[in-house]
C-alpha cells in the first residue's frame, strides 16, 4: 500500500490553527496571572502548610456540631422559603407566556399585541434569571441587611425567572395538545388549563421543581458567603478566622447536605415517574 | 427551623418608599470615560480567567478521566483509577466560591486564585463527565482492538476519542457558558474581575458605578452564550 494514500489533507491546516491558538493563548495566560510557581514560592508555602495543618483534626465539639446543623436547618429553609416564593413569580408569568394558552396562535391575521406583551414578560424573566443570584443577595443584603432575608429574595428572583421560563416550555411541549382544540369548540383558558395542560405536564413540571429545589440549597450556601445567612455564612466567618478544622466540618455538612437533597430529589422523582 | 423572614417589615408602607428611592439611585448608569475603561479591562480579565479555566479544566480533566476509566484489568490499576474518582467527586463536590476562598490564602488576591478555583472545580465536574462517556462507548471495537493486541493507549486515542470529540466538545461549551458567570462572581471574595469592581463599588455605595458592572457582567454573559452556540451549530 501507498503511504501517501494514508496522508491527512487538512492536517496543515489544523497544525496552523493550533499555532494561532497557542500563540494567543500567551496574552489570556498572561492577563490571568497563571504563574503556578508563585504558589510553591516561599512565603506562600509556608502559609499554605500552616492552614492546610489546621484543617485536621476536625472540628467536632458539641457546640459547633449543634451550630454546624443548625445552619444547615437554616439553610435548608431558606431555600425552601424562597423556591415558594419562586413559584408566586413563576406560575402567573408562565401562564402569560406560554403559547399553549393563546387564543390568538390560531387566528389567521398576525396578532401584534399579544406578541409583545409575551415578548415583554420574557424579556423580564431573562433579566430576572441572568444576574446571578450573588449579586441579587448582594444588593438585597443592603436593602433588607444581613440574614436569610436576603437570600430569600434574591432565590425568589432568579429562580422565579427559571421557573416561569422552563414551565411555559413544558406546557407548551406536550405532543398534540389537547387543548387548542378545545378552544376553538369554545372552552374557556382555565378549563384547558385545569383538564388538559395539567394533567398532562404535571409528572414533568413537579420533576422539574424539585430539581430545582435541590439547585437551590447550593445556592443557598453560596449565597451565605455575601451575608445571606446559612452554612455559607458560617464557612466565611471560619475561613476568615483561619479556622481549619471548623472550616473541614461545615465542608463535610455541606456535602453531606448536597448528598441528602441530591438522594432525596432523585428518589421523588423517581416515584413520580 | 426558623427563618425570620420579617415579609411585613419589607412590604410595609413607609419602607417600600425607601427600597424604590434605594433601586432608584442604580440608574441611569455612570458612563464616565476613565471608568468604562476600567470596566473594559476588567471584563477582559473576566472573560480570560473563564477561557483559561476551562481549558485547563478540560486537559486535566481528560487527564483523570483516563486514569479513572481506562485501567480497570490490574489490582493497582483498579486502586489507581479509584482514587481519581474519589478525587474527581472530590473537586467537584465543592462550589467554585469555596475553592476561590480556599486559595485566595495560597495564591493571594487576583484573578490567578479565581482561575485556579474554576480549574479545580470543572476537572471535577469535566472529569466526571468524560469518564461516563468513555465508559459508556460501544464496546465491540475496543473489544476486537483489545484481542488483536492494541494498548489501552491506542485504543482511547485512535477509537474512543474520535467517537467522543463532538461529545466532549459539548461539554466544554456547556461549562464555559457556566464558568463565565461564576468568573464573573467570584471577584466577590476577591479573585479579580468584575466581580471584585462590583463589590468595591457596592461596598461605597456608588449606585450607578455597580449598575454599569451588572450590565458588563449581563452584557458578557449574553456574549458568551452567542458565542458558544454558534460555536456549537458549527460542530453539529
Amino acid at each position: 500500500m501507498l503511504a501517501s494514500e494514508y496522508r491527512d489533507t487538512i492536517a496543515r491546516r489544523n497544525f496552523t490553527f493550533v499555532v494561532i491558538f497557542i500563540v494567543l493563548f500567551f496574552p489570556l495566560i498572561q492577563t490571568v496571572e497563571f504563574y503556578p510557581w508563585v504558589l510553591f514560592g516561599e512565603k506562600n508555602l509556608k502559609i499554605t502548610i500552616d492552614f492546610l495543618s489546621t484543617f485536621y483534626p476536625p472540628n467536632l465539639t458539641n457546640t459547633f456540631l449543634l451550630k454546624v446543623f443548625e445552619s444547615s436547618l437554616q439553610t435548608v429553609a431558606i431555600a425552601t422559603v424562597g423556591l415558594f416564593f419562586a413559584l408566586l413569580i413563576g406560575i402567573p408569568s408562565a401562564l402569560l407566556i406560554t403559547t399553549a394558552l393563546s387564543v390568538s396562535e390560531f387566528e389567521n391575521r398576525k396578532p401584534v399585541l399579544p406578541y409583545f406583551f409575551r415578548y415583554l414578560i420574557r424579556a423580564l424573566l431573562i433579566l430576572l434569571r441572568s444576574i446571578p443570584e450573588i449579586v441579587w443577595a448582594l444588593i438585597f443584603v443592603r436593602v433588607v441587611g444581613l440574614g436569610p432575608t436576603a437570600g430569600i429574595l434574591a432565590i425568589a428572583l432568579t429562580y422565579g425567572g427559571m421557573l416561569g421560563k422552563v414551565y411555559a416550555e413544558i406546557l407548551e411541549s406536550g405532543d398534540n395538545p389537547p387543548g387548542k382544540y378545545a378552544m376553538q369548540i369554545g372552552c374557556s383558558r382555565l378549563q384547558v388549563l385545569m383538564y388538559f395542560l395539567i394533567p398532562q405536564n404535571l409528572l414533568e413540571l413537579l420533576s422539574y421543581t424539585v430539581y430545582r429545589w435541590e439547585c437551590a440549597i447550593r445556592s443557598t450556601v453560596i449565597m451565605g458567603f455575601v451575608g445571606a445567612g446559612g452554612l455559607g455564612f458560617q464557612l466565611e466567618s471560619s475561613l476568615k478566622m483561619f479556622a481549619g478544622d471548623e472550616v473541614l466540618t461545615i465542608l463535610f455538612a455541606f456535602i453531606g447536605l448536597v448528598w441528602l437533597s441530591d438522594y432525596f430529589s432523585k428518589s421523588v422523582r423517581k416515584s413520580l415517574t | 427551623m426558623q427563618v425570620d423572614l420579617r415579609l411585613s417589615e419589607i412590604v410595609a408602607y413607609d419602607n417600600l418608599e425607601n427600597i424604590f428611592k434605594f433601586l432608584a439611585e442604580f440608574f441611569p448608569p455612570h458612563t464616565e470615560k476613565d471608568f468604562l475603561k476600567a470596566v473594559l479591562i476588567a471584563l477582559w480579565e473576566t472573560l480570560a480567567i473563564s477561557i483559561v479555566g476551562t481549558l485547563l479544566s478540560a486537559i486535566f480533566g481528560l487527564t483523570l478521566a483516563y486514569f479513572s476509566s481506562e485501567y480497570n484489568d490490574t489490582i493497582a490499576g483498579k486502586i489507581s483509577s479509584d482514587f481519581c474518582k474519589f478525587l474527581l467527586n472530590v473537586l467537584r463536590s465543592i462550589p467554585e466560591l469555596v475553592w476561590a476562598a480556599l486559595l485566595i490564602i495560597s495564591a493571594g488576591l487576583g484573578p490567578f486564585a479565581g482561575c485556579l478555583a474554576i480549574i479545580f472545580h470543572t476537572t471535577g465536574v469535566l472529569g466526571r463527565l468524560f469518564s461516563d462517556a468513555l465508559e459508556n462507548v460501544p464496546p465491540e471495537a475496543p473489544g476486537v482492538l483489545r484481542i488483536n493486541g492494541v494498548s489501552n493507549f491506542n485504543i482511547f486515542l485512535h477509537n474512543k476519542m474520535s467517537q467522543l470529540t463532538v461529545q466532549f466538545s459539548s461539554y466544554i461549551l456547556y461549562r464555559w457558558e457556566n464558568n463565565i458567570r461564576v468568573a464573573s462572581v467570584l471577584g466577590l471574595v476577591g479573585a479579580g474581575g468584575l466581580g471584585q469592581l462590583l463589590s468595591f463599588h457596592l461596598g461605597l455605595f456608588l449606585m450607578d458605578k455597580a449598575c454599569t458592572v451588572i450590565l458588563a457582567m449581563l452584557l458578557l454573559i449574553l456574549f458568551v452564550d452567542g458565542l458558544s452556540y454558534s460555536i456549537r451549530r458549527r460542530i453539529y
